[in-house]
């Protein structure tokens, strides 16, 4: 195999500013233990991978670093600061998210999406909007301007006034992406962004990962597609029910035997493990 | 015209230009009846006897026939009509034909059934329904865009089982027999419902007949696009939106003046209808092109026409019924802050109207206020109203909106009753004194404002105004008041935040929206709206008490009413409620004869709303694409689409 796209930067400028730490993160329900002890770093300007099988606990990690759950055990921190359980703080402190499952304002307008993400960095309240003030309207209209640059960057701009429900799929996972980046994060996490989405489609997600990274945001990604992962990572951290075993560049994650296992099941003959380290 | 799901085909096979002729002769015809005797006697309500003098149902058979001309004139493409009918299909002259079989057939049948037989009947009566049967059969003839294929539930067999149960059942209480079965207790329950046991099989039947119908006629909606609208100067669109409005009032103006059921049910019947038909015809797609691009002309326009209203009044009865439609459509604007913004469910918002009404009533000096002497200016006894509800939706929303689900609904049940019941019992007996327990604050004294006497007739330019026209002005402020600040917040930070807390909470959290803070401000507000309301209805009804705050009852408003109003209208719309509201109000008004079925009609009428037009009356362009998006020329692959492409 070989790498069509060089990943820039990351790993191999040592050690720049940690963006998001947690350390120690379990959460159960009842007696399941979903995510068990998990510790990770993302810093600056990194895209991080994070795989595992179905019903690894990925997307419940994930809902654990936003606030969505309250882990039962761990500390998140963002940029130093301890991160309260509540998915708005989160946001605010500025940490963005997509949804596994779409999870689009789908009544409301691709613009009005946009805008809706930038709650946290506009203040306008009641009273400014019943009053319609000089100050509110520029507010607003700057608001739309942003919005609709957001929406340029992620090539949705001709479709500002269509409803979200009415998008393509692909267009879809764009715009929750562009309603995530609306909030100005210095993290954003994303979970399967191409999941049902057909190659040129992969392809114009990878493109947009690296440009919203070129932009000073770090990236947590959650993928099944190993090719986009290995594209795009500087690292990948390999989370198996609950716990991570590896965590490493595509070296590494690709020769570590417990991954192969954990995919492929438990070693019959020890013929797909040999396969697989070709 | 054809689609994929939809044709352009006649229903009846009719040479093109009969079918034409048909209908313009019928629409005309009909027209004409109304310069004709209907009946020889006046004995039937509004004397329908005169030739060449048109009365009452008269009128509206003289209006179906014309629209229904015009309409065939204008979707075939005659000059100086087509802005009538700028789509080109005809289904809209269908609607029109249909509308005028419905009100003369109506009005031939109610005279038949009223006197007694057609030989009632003078000519005018005959012409009226040959002449819109005519141009039904011409306007079936015509090409109609119509469905491909006709999705029909299928009807059970056990429906005809219950249905013939129920009428032998029927059959079996008239002779007694089936009574006997019964033990004695419960008999009256059978005798005093006999309906019941005709509703049942007429439903059944009625059900299957229109299946049938449907399946034959296979009428469907293309939605074409309208061609470019002819330019007009600026000043001429502005006119045009004028007449429009100055138009409507005197729809509603005859709606709310009709002064027998029968005229009002075929008044409502001919609305309805010719609304269809307009909007098929295209006509109000083309208003609403206009109307967004004066936006603030048309609510000006709207509020002159509702400010009219009173001045074309001779009496002050229908003033009255005016003003206190506007106050149960200012209500109902409120609570679409809260259910159709927001998404909350709230059912005892009436508790809020009350709360503002009792805490102005409480300071406005009326003599059975325990605050005797204490009599403040109106703008301030309206502020204290408006605080007062402020401060109990607060108390109210502060501990429930923090749980997601349905806890909303059943506290604000509780506090609508428990509102109710305190007010009635903090008489100085059962409880502190405070509200003069079921006799309520009467005598309010009538407002007066910078020595205007609202309690007073006034005059200006020469027009008579009465006491009740002064009120409905002023209520008028209110409303528009509520209707700025809906217009205002709706489409605002906070607004936008609300749907998206409506559309999914989770995702909206997760955009940094605090739910808890933003509903409760949602709540608030709404509270604060129906408190504002509350307190000027306090002063036009000149008396508050408990039982005009009920879930359910038979006067509007109540609870269970203003969510109607606001499902019915059409949720997240400004003019939804509003015109929701005047139904609700006037058709309990109108039609005394179904106060006891009240309850069961709506429910009835909800259901077949939720079924034809779950979007409400009037769709705000989201829920239009929500409900009906299958209609429409496809925008976007659907998910599923997407990934049959990327699997193929
Ligand atoms: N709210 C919950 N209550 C109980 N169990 C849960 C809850 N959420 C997730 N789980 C369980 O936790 C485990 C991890 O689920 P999670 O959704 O995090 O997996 P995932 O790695 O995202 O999988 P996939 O790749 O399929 O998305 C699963 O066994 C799931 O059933
Ligand atoms: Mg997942």
């Amino acid at each position: 195999m070989t790498t069509d796209t060089a990943p820039v930067g990351g790993a191999s400028a040592p050690l720049a500013e940690p963006v998001l730490e947690a350390s120690g993160v379990v959460m159960r329900f009842g007696g399941l233990t979903a995510v068990n002890k998990v510790d990770l770093t993302v810093r600056q300007g990194e895209i991080v991978g994070l795989i595992g099988p179905n019903g690894a606990g990925k997307t419940t990690f994930f809902n654990c670093l936003t606030g969505l759950y309250v882990p039962t055990e761990g500390t998140v921190t963002y940029k130093g600061r301890v991160l309260p359980p509540r998915p708005h703080l989160v946001t605010e402190a500025g940490i963005a998210r997509t949804f596994q499952n779409i999870r689009l304002f789908s009544n409301m307008t691709v613009l009005e999406n946009v805008l809706v993400g930038r709650h946290t960095r506009t203040k306008e309240g009641l009273f400014s909007a019943i009053l319609r003030g000089p100050s509110y309207r520029r507010a607003e209209q700057e608001s739309r301007d942003r919005a609709m640059e957001l929406l340029e960057f992620c090539g949705l701009a001709a479709k500002a006034e269509h409803l979200a429900r009415n998008l393509p799929y692909g267009e879809q996972r764009k715009l929750e992406i562009a309603r995530a980046l609306a909030s100005e994060p210095g993290l954003l996490l994303l979970d399967e962004p191409t999941a049902g989405m057909n190659p040129q489609e992969t392809r114009a997600a990878e493109e947009l990962v690296f440009a919203i990274r070129d932009l000073g945001i770090a990236i947590l990604v959650i993928e099944h597609d190993m090719k986009f992962i290995f594209n795009l990572c500087d690292r990948t951290a390999v989370l198996v029910q609950g716990q991570k075993i590896v965590e490493g560049d595509r070296e590494t994650v690709q020769n570590d035997e417990r991954v192969v296992t954990a995919y492929l099941g438990a070693p019959l003959e020890g013929t797909t493990a040999t396969e697989a380290d070709q | 015209m054809t689609t994929a799901s939809h044709e352009t085909t006649p229903v009846l096979r009719l040479p093109a230009v009969a079918a034409f002729a048909a209908t313009l002769a019928g629409g005309v015809l009909a027209a004409a009846s109304a310069a004709m005797s209907w009946t020889w006697t006046d004995e039937f309500p509004g004397d329908l006897t005169y030739y060449g003098s048109p009365a009452g149902l008269q009128w509206l058979a003289l209006a179906g026939g014309l629209l229904t001309a015009l309409l065939a004139l204008g979707a075939r493409g005659v000059k100086g009509l087509r802005w009538l009918s700028p789509s080109g299909g005809n289904n809209g002259v269908l609607f029109a034909a249909l509308g005028t079989l419905a009100v003369c057939w109506y009005s031939v049948a109610a005279i038949a059934v009223e006197l007694d037989g057609l030989v009632n009947l003078d000519p005018g009566g005959w012409v009226a329904a040959v002449g819109s049967l005519l141009a039904v059969v011409g306007a079936l003839g015509l090409p109609l865009d119509r469905r491909r294929t006709v999705k029909q539930p299928p009807v059970a067999w056990w429906w005809y089982l219950v249905a013939a149960v129920a009428a032998v059942l029927r059959v079996g209480l008239g002779q007694g027999w089936a009574l006997n079965a019964v033990p004695p207790g419960i008999r009256p329950i059978f005798t005093e419902n006999l309906w019941f046991f005709v509703a049942v099989p007429v439903a059944v039947l009625g059900f299957r007949l229109w299946l049938l119908l449907d399946a034959w006629l296979r009428i469907g909606r293309i939605e074409r696009p309208l061609p470019a609208a002819r330019a007009l100067p600026s000043w001429a669109e502005i006119l045009v939106i004028t007449a429009v409005f100055a138009l409507g009032l005197g729809v509603v103006e005859f709606g709310i003046s009709t002064e027998y059921g029968e005229l009002f049910i075929a008044f409502l019947l001919l609305t309805v209808f010719a609304t269809a038909a307009l909007l098929a015809s295209g006509a109000i797609a083309r208003l609403r092109e206009l109307t967004t691009r004066h936006r603030s002309v048309t609510t000006g326009a709207a509020f002159a026409a509702a400010g009219a209203f009173p001045f074309t009044q001779s009496s002050e009865t229908y003033v009255l019924i005016g003003a206190n439609i506007l106050i149960f459509a200012t209500v109902a604007l409120g609570l679409n802050v809260v259910v159709g913004l927001a998404g909350l469910l709230d059912l005892g918002y009436v508790a809020f109207l009350g709360v503002g009404a009792y805490a102005a009533a409480l300071v406005s000096g009326s003599p059975f206020s325990v605050f005797r002497g204490v009599h403040l200016p109106f703008p301030v006894a309206v502020l204290i109203g408006a605080l007062a509800a402020l401060v109990f939706g607060v108390v109210i929303g502060a501990p429930t909106l923090r749980l997601r689900g349905d806890y909303l609904a059943i506290v604000t049940l509780g506090f609508g009753e428990i509102f109710r019941i305190a007010m009635n019992n903090l008489d100085g007996r059962s409880g502190p004194s405070l509200t003069n327990g079921p006799n309520g604050i009467a005598a309010i004294p009538d407002v007066n404002l910078f020595g205007f006497d609202f309690g007073q007739p006034h005059e200006f330019l020469g027009l008579q105004l009465g006491k009740f026209g002064n009120y409905l002005l002023l209520m008028l402020v209110a409303t528009a008041i509520v209707v700025v600040v809906f217009g205002r917040v709706a489409n605002s930070r906070i607004g936008r935040a609300w749907v998206a807390i409506r559309e999914d909470e989770t995702a909206a959290e997760a955009m940094g929206i605090n739910g808890f803070r933003v509903k409760l401000i949602a709540f608030a507000l709404g509270a604060t709206l129906a408190g504002l309301a509350g307190a000027v209805q306090a002063h036009v009804a000149g008396a508050v008490s408990p039982d005009q705050y009920l879930f359910a009852g038979p006067v509007p408003p109540n609870s269970a009413f203003l969510l109607a109003a606001v499902i019915l209208g059409g949720m997240g719309t400004i003019s939804g409620p509003l015109v929701g509201a005047a139904l609700l109000f006037l058709i309990p008004a109108k039609l005394q004869f179904l106060q006891s079925y009240q309850l069961l009609a709506f429910g009835v009428a909800l259901i077949l709303l939720m079924r034809f037009r779950p979007e409400g009356l009037i769709a705000n362009r989201r829920q239009q694409l929500e409900f009906h998006e299958a209609e429409l020329p496809a925008q976007g692959a659907s998910p599923d689409d997407a990934l049959t492409k990327a699997g193929a």
